[in-house]
């Protein structure tokens, strides 16, 4: 702010360090080379750091990118005056063009495919020979601009584990000798699907409301969001799969802000207020959708995102097309009949021929090892048994999933449906539902 | 209206390598909420951070002029900066920055009546 007018400061765009701290870092370390992605990281988080001093008294500047730019380029070019090893890198630093790249609104860019040295970026942090725990790592703190104890947090770990894996992650990516080069040619599909399969686990783990606190799950998701949509954006990875996971994540993404009651307790799809869903997210999400179904491919992907959009077809719960949903389900299932796919594929069975047929399924995936511990199966099968009227069964279930669960919104609607099944017997002694 | 200054006492090694960049986003969206509500009462004069580095300090002594490096960044405390506001009393005025963000973080302000003219 100046000293004269004393005006008031824009807010700064969401997330705009995160974003700054992805780019900045991806910028620096195609100058500097992979190998010393430690020094990139620790000259951004000096600027990240200048910029916070400086903006928090004066108020951020009208070009922020810019700003960080000058400052780390400076901070940059200290490293190589002391550091014989990266005299050779002089020369490209003083090419880092300030004003490059740097809209009026950041906003904007938001929307823009990625720069090659983010998009390359992307590519080294999901690289196939890392593990997932390490590309996932990886690429929330090196894209995504996420720091330890966020990370610590989103995967419900110590400080100390999260930054374990994240030296262990960029030790194998040296030890690997992984450049900073967007892939081309035959490698590119392969290279792509590691990309792919990091951006859907970060989608889900940020849906997963189960887990860890609300906030981070929701940084997850917008992560995910925006990953998917550079990818499904961007000239090299435009491919129906990238639209279809971008499709996945816009519609999923659409509804987080109705997922929660006044008290931070979870909504079902069906308890949702969906006029909360959001409706930009949506068009986006069956854009995406649209442009997935180029060439007819049909992934496990384009499923999912199909099942998704059958949801925001419908403008209540009553109008839900179960049958169109089922028929997704059994696709899925001929694929990947995974006992997560069934499970899910139960609830729609029972929609449309009744909570018996659910039940039947739901009971034959009880001793399915991939479900041990997942406390939705026994909530489920007790809400089928509650809907048919097995109320002491559908309480001893309801009790089985309070065991599981572990998040205290979770549990508190899983007592609340448990006292209400549990006093059902007074007003509500239904006969069990014919099929 | 008297105008008070405001000046920031910083530890500049406040905040280490482990501040997230998101947290200190939030930390600058604390420091213009207070801003920006003095802004909207049309109290707030300005604000200003001063460099960490390459300060000097001035004297004069045994009759020449002596220019010494100072105050350094690795001070423990240094000004960081001030802010000028507006203000019924000094009363009003300690009671306006009583929540400002910069108290969170374990800095020191300094409130001093700037001399009407």
């Amino acid at each position: 702010m100046s000293a004269d007018g004393g005006a008031e400061t824009s807010a700064l765009v969401e997330d705009l360090f995160r974003r700054e701290s992805g780019r900045l870092v991806a910028r620096l370390a195609r100058i500097f080379g992979l190998e010393h992605l430690e020094l990139a990281e620790d000259v951004v988080q000096e600027a990240l750091l200048r910029a916070l001093a400086v903006w928090r008294v004066q108020g951020a500047p009208r070009d922020p990118h810019a700003w960080l730019v000058r400052v780390a380029k400076n901070l940059a070019l200290d490293h190589v005056r002391r550091d014989a090893r990266l005299a050779r890198t002089a020369e490209a630093l003083d090419d880092w063009d300030e004003a490059e790249a740097s809209p009026a609104s950041d906003a904007v860019r938001e929307h823009d495919a990625p720069r090659d040295d983010e998009l390359a970026m992307i590519f080294a942090c999901c690289h196939p020979a890392l593990s997932r725990d390490a590309r996932v790592a990886l690429t929330l703190k090196t894209v995504g601009g996420f720091g330890v104890p966020e990370i610590a947090r989103a995967f419900l770990e110590s400080d100390a584990a999260a930054a374990q894996r994240l030296v262990r992650a960029k030790t194998r990516l040296r030890d690997e000798r992984i450049e900073l080069v967007t892939p081309g040619g035959a490698e590119l599909g392969a290279r792509l699907e590691s990309v792919l399969d990091v951006v859907y686990f970060l989608l889900n783990e940020g849906l997963a409301a189960h887990r860890g606190d609300a906030l981070i799950r929701a940084d997850l998701v917008r992560e995910a969001l925006r990953l998917s949509r550079q990818l499904a954006l961007g000239e090299l990875t435009t491919t129906p799969r990238a639209h279809a996971l971008a499709a996945l994540a816009h519609l999923h993404a659409s509804r987080v802000g109705a997922r929660l009651d006044e008290s931070g307790g979870p909504l079902l799809l069906e308890q949702q207020d969906r006029s909360k869903w959001n409706r930009t997210l949506i068009a986006r999400g069956f854009e995406h959708l649209q442009r997935a179904a180029v060439g007819g491919e049909l992934s496990e992907l384009h499923i999912e995102a199909a099942i998704a959009s059958q949801h925001a077809l419908a403008a209540t719960w009553e109008d839900t097309d179960w049958s169109a949903i089922l028929r997704w389900y059994d696709l899925l299932a001929a694929r990947n009949a995974s006992p997560i796919v069934l499970l899910n594929r139960a609830v729609a069975l029972a929609k449309l021929r009744g909570a018996s047929a659910g039940l039947r399924e739901v009971e034959a995936l009880a001793d399915a090892p991939a479900l041990a511990g997942y406390y939705l199966l026994p909530s489920i099968r007790a809400e089928f048994l509650r809907q048919l009227g097995r109320r002491a069964e559908a309480c001893e279930h309801f009790r089985a999933a309070l065991e599981l669960c572990q998040s205290s919104p979770e549990r508190a609607f899983l007592e609340r449906r448990l006292r209400e099944t549990a006093s059902e017997r007074h007003h509500l002694d239904a006969p069990p539902k014919p099929e | 209206m008297p105008n008070y200054m405001l000046i920031l006492h910083d530890d500049p090694k406040a905040f280490g390598a482990n501040i997230t960049p998101a947290q200190m986003q939030a930390v600058i969206a604390e420091y213009q909420a207070w801003a920006g509500k003095l802004a909207a009462q049309e109290r707030l004069l300005g604000g200003e951070k001063l460099k960490d580095e390459g300060g000097r300090v001035m004297t004069r002594s045994g009759g020449k002029p002596r220019v010494v490096d100072g105050p350094y960044a690795e001070a423990k405390e240094v000004i960081g900066g001030y802010f000028t506001i507006r203000a019924e009393s000094y009363d009003h005025a300690v009671e306006l920055c009583l929540d400002h963000p910069h108290l969170k973080y374990g800095a020191r302000i300094e409130l001093r009546e700037v001399e009407p003219t």
